[in-house]
C-alpha cells in the first residue's frame, strides 16, 4: 500500500495551504467551538458561519463544495438526536401514529433538532477542510507547538506512520482468511459466530506479534539514522504576519457570530 | 473502503459546550498523570513501541467477522490495549488512536474528542487493566474468562457514558437512549469480548512472555483492581437504575443544575445561570470564573505535563 493511503491532503496552492498549520488548528477549533455555543434557533448566525465556511472552501482553491460532498459522515449519529423532536415541550406542531405509539413533533423539539444537526454540519465540514489543507505529520507539529505533551504527539506521528504498513498486514490476514473460506454456492462457509469471532481474535493475536516484533526493528533502523527521542520536520514553521492577521481577523469575525447570535 | 466509521464516535454539535468541557477536565487530568506516570517507567526505547502499538490498535479495529443480516461485529481494542500495554501505556494509546480517528477521519468530533477519549480510551483501558490485573495470579482460565467480562463491561461503560452525556447535553431523551444504546453494545461487547478471549489466548501460546507473570502489563499498581472493580460495579448499577426509573436521574441532574426542564438555551454553562444563585449578574460572574478556572487548570495541567517530560 502506498504510504499516503489514509491521508486527506490535497496538493495544491492556496491562501489556505500557505498558512502556519498552528493557525489552521486554531481557527478550525475556534470554528467548531463558536457553533457549539451559539443558541438553538440562530438561524441568522448559523447562516454567517456557513458563509464563513464557503469563502474558506474558496480560499483552499479546491472549489466552493468541496467539503460538502464529504460532509454527511456524521449523519447516521443524527438517528440518536431524534427522540428529542418528541420530547420537549412545547407548542405540538404535527402528530402522527405509528404501530402502538402516538408521536407529536413539538416546536421547541424541532428547533432543537434542527440547531443540532446544523452545528454538526458546519463543524465536520471545518474539520473535513483542515485535513485537506495541511499535512498530518505539519498538524502533529502544530500540535506539538500548542503544547500537547511530546509523548502524545510522538505516539501519533509514529501511528500515522505504521498505519499503512500494519494496515496491509491486516489485508494479508483478510486475504489469506478469504481463500480457505471457499463455500459451495448455496452454502456459507465456516461455522457459527462465535468460531467466526475467534478466528478474527486469532488474526488480532497475529498482528499484535507481528506488530511487536516489527516495532523492534523500527527502532532499530531509526536508531541507525540518528533518531535522538524527537521527531524532526524539514518544513519551516513560523508564525509571519498574515498569520497573526488571520487568526486576529477570524477570531473577531467568530465574536460578531455570537453577538448576531445572540440578538 | 479503507475506514469505516465505528459506532460510539461522538460527533462535533451532539454535546454541549458544558459537558464537551467537563468531559476534557477529565481527559487532561488523566491523561496528564498517565504522561507523568509514563515518563517515569518508560524508556526512550517504549514511545516507538507504543506508537507502532496504536498503528496496531487501529488497524486491529478494521478486522471484522460476519455476524448476521450483512452486519460485522469488530474490536474496540480498550481492553486488549490495557492487558497487553499496561494501564498508562494503554491510555495513551487509545488516546492517539482516537485523536487521529477525529483529525484524519473526522470519525469523532474536536470539540467532543475530549469525551470519546474518556468514553473509548480512558474508562475502557481501566476497566480492562483492573479486572484483569485482580486475577493477574489465577490461573490461565481465569484470567482469560476476567478478560472477556471486562472487555464487555467496558463497551458497556462506553455506552453508558456516550448515554449520559448525550441526556446531560439535551440531544436524546433517557428512557429512550439508555435502553437503545446497551441494547446494542451488548451485542457489540459480545463480539469484543470474544475477540479479546481468542486473541489472548494466541498469544498466551506464542509469546507468554509478553503478558506473563514478570511483563510490564502485569506490573500496575493495585490501585488499578479497585478503581477497574469501582468503574465496573457503577456501570452494573446504574444501567439498571437509569433504565427502570429514569425520572429520577432526571431530577438529579436538574438538582445538580446540568440540566433545566427545557433546553431553550444551551449556551456554555446553559445560559450563564448558575443555580443556586438567584442574581443573574452574579451567577453570570460565576460562569466566568468556573470558566476561567477550567482554562487555567488545564494549561497547569498541561505544562506540568511538558516539565515532567524535560
Amino acid at each position: 500500500m502506498h504510504f499516503d493511503a489514509f491521508d486527506r491532503y490535497h496538493e495544491t496552492e492556496s491562501f489556505l495551504h500557505r498558512l502556519d498549520p498552528r493557525v489552521k488548528v486554531v481557527v478550525t477549533v475556534a470554528f467548531i467551538l463558536s457553533n457549539a455555543l451559539l443558541p438553538d434557533g440562530a438561524w441568522v448566525a448559523f447562516g454567517f458561519s456557513w458563509l464563513f465556511l464557503l469563502l474558506a472552501n474558496t480560499l483552499s482553491n479546491l472549489g466552493i463544495g468541496f467539503t460538502f460532498k464529504r460532509s454527511l459522515v456524521a449523519l447516521p449519529f443524527a438517528l440518536i438526536a431524534i427522540t428529542i423532536l418528541f420530547s420537549m415541550p412545547g407548542k405540538p406542531l404535527t402528530s402522527f401514529h405509528f404501530l402502538i405509539w402516538d408521536f407529536t413533533i413539538t416546536d421547541v423539539g424541532l428547533l432543537r433538532f434542527v440547531s443540532i444537526l446544523i452545528r454538526s454540519w458546519l463543524s465536520v465540514q471545518m474539520a473535513i477542510l483542515l485535513v485537506s489543507v495541511a499535512r498530518f505529520p505539519d498538524l502533529v507539529h502544530a500540535l506539538e507547538h500548542l503544547r500537547v505533551p511530546a509523548i502524545l504527539t510522538t505516539i501519533i506521528a509514529f501511528l500515522y506512520r505504521y498505519l499503512f504498513v500494519l494496515a496491509d498486514e491486516v489485508f494479508r490476514l483478510m486475504r489469506a482468511r478469504e481463500s480457505r473460506s471457499a463455500a459451495a454456492p448455496g452454502q456459507r462457509s465456516g461455522r457459527s459466530v462465535a468460531w467466526r469471532a475467534e478466528v478474527a481474535g486469532h488474526m488480532a493475536g497475529q498482528l499484535f506479534l507481528r506488530s511487536y516484533e516489527r516495532s523492534d526493528r523500527v527502532y532499530n533502523a531509526m536508531l541507525a539514522r540518528g533518531y535522538a527521542g524527537h521527531l524532526e520536520t524539514i518544513n519551516p514553521h513560523e508564525l509571519r504576519r498574515r498569520d497573526y492577521l488571520t487568526v486576529a481577523l477570524v477570531l473577531l469575525v467568530i465574536l460578531i457570530f455570537q453577538v448576531v447570535g445572540r440578538l | 473502503m479503507l475506514y469505516s466509521p465505528k459506532p460510539m464516535h461522538i460527533p462535533d454539535g451532539f454535546l454541549s459546550f458544558t459537558v464537551s468541557i467537563v468531559c476534557w477536565v477529565i481527559t487532561v487530568i488523566t491523561l496528564s498523570i498517565a504522561i507523568s506516570r509514563s515518563n517515569k517507567s518508560l524508556g526512550e526505547r517504549q514511545v516507538p513501541l507504543m506508537g507502532v502499538m496504536a498503528a496496531f490498535i487501529f488497524a486491529t479495529q478494521m478486522i471484522n467477522f460476519p455476524v448476521a443480516g450483512g452486519t460485522s461485529g469488530h474490536l474496540l481494542g480498550g481492553a486488549l490495549a490495557a492487558i497487553t500495554l499496561g494501564p498508562w501505556a494503554g491510555m495513551l494509546v487509545m488516546t492517539a488512536v482516537i485523536a487521529v480517528q477525529g483529525l484524519l477521519f473526522q470519525d469523532g468530533g474536536l470539540l467532543v474528542m475530549g469525551a470519546n477519549i474518556l468514553n473509548m480510551g480512558l474508562v475502557t483501558v481501566a476497566i480492562g487493566y483492573g479486572l484483569y490485573r485482580g486475577v493477574s495470579m489465577g490461573s490461565r482460565t481465569l484470567k482469560l474468562t476476567v478478560a472477556g467480562i471486562a472487555a464487555w463491561l467496558s463497551v458497556m461503560a462506553g455506552a453508558l457514558l456516550v448515554s449520559l452525556q448525550l441526556w446531560l447535553s439535551g440531544t436524546s431523551q433517557l428512557q429512550i437512549v439508555i435502553p437503545a444504546m446497551l441494547t446494542v453494545h451488548a451485542l457489540i461487547g459480545l463480539g469484543e469480548a470474544l475477540i479479546t478471549v481468542a486473541a489472548l489466548t494466541f498469544i498466551f501460546q506464542t509469546r507468554p512472555d509478553l503478558i506473563g507473570k514478570n511483563s510490564p502489563s502485569s506490573k500496575g499498581s493495585r490501585g488499578w483492581v479497585v478503581a477497574g472493580i469501582l468503574i465496573s460495579l457503577a456501570v452494573v448499577l446504574l444501567s439498571p437504575l437509569a433504565s427502570v426509573n429514569p425520572d429520577g436521574l432526571n431530577r438529579v441532574a436538574a438538582d445538580l443544575g446540568f440540566i433545566n426542564t427545557a433546553h431553550t438555551r444551551t449556551g456554555p454553562l446553559a445560559g450563564y445561570v448558575v443555580p443556586f444563585l438567584q442574581s443573574v449578574s452574579l451567577s453570570k460572574i460565576a460562569s466566568g470564573a468556573i470558566g476561567l478556572t477550567v482554562v487555567g487548570v488545564i494549561i497547569l495541567l498541561l505544562g506540568q505535563g511538558m516539565k515532567a517530560k524535560s
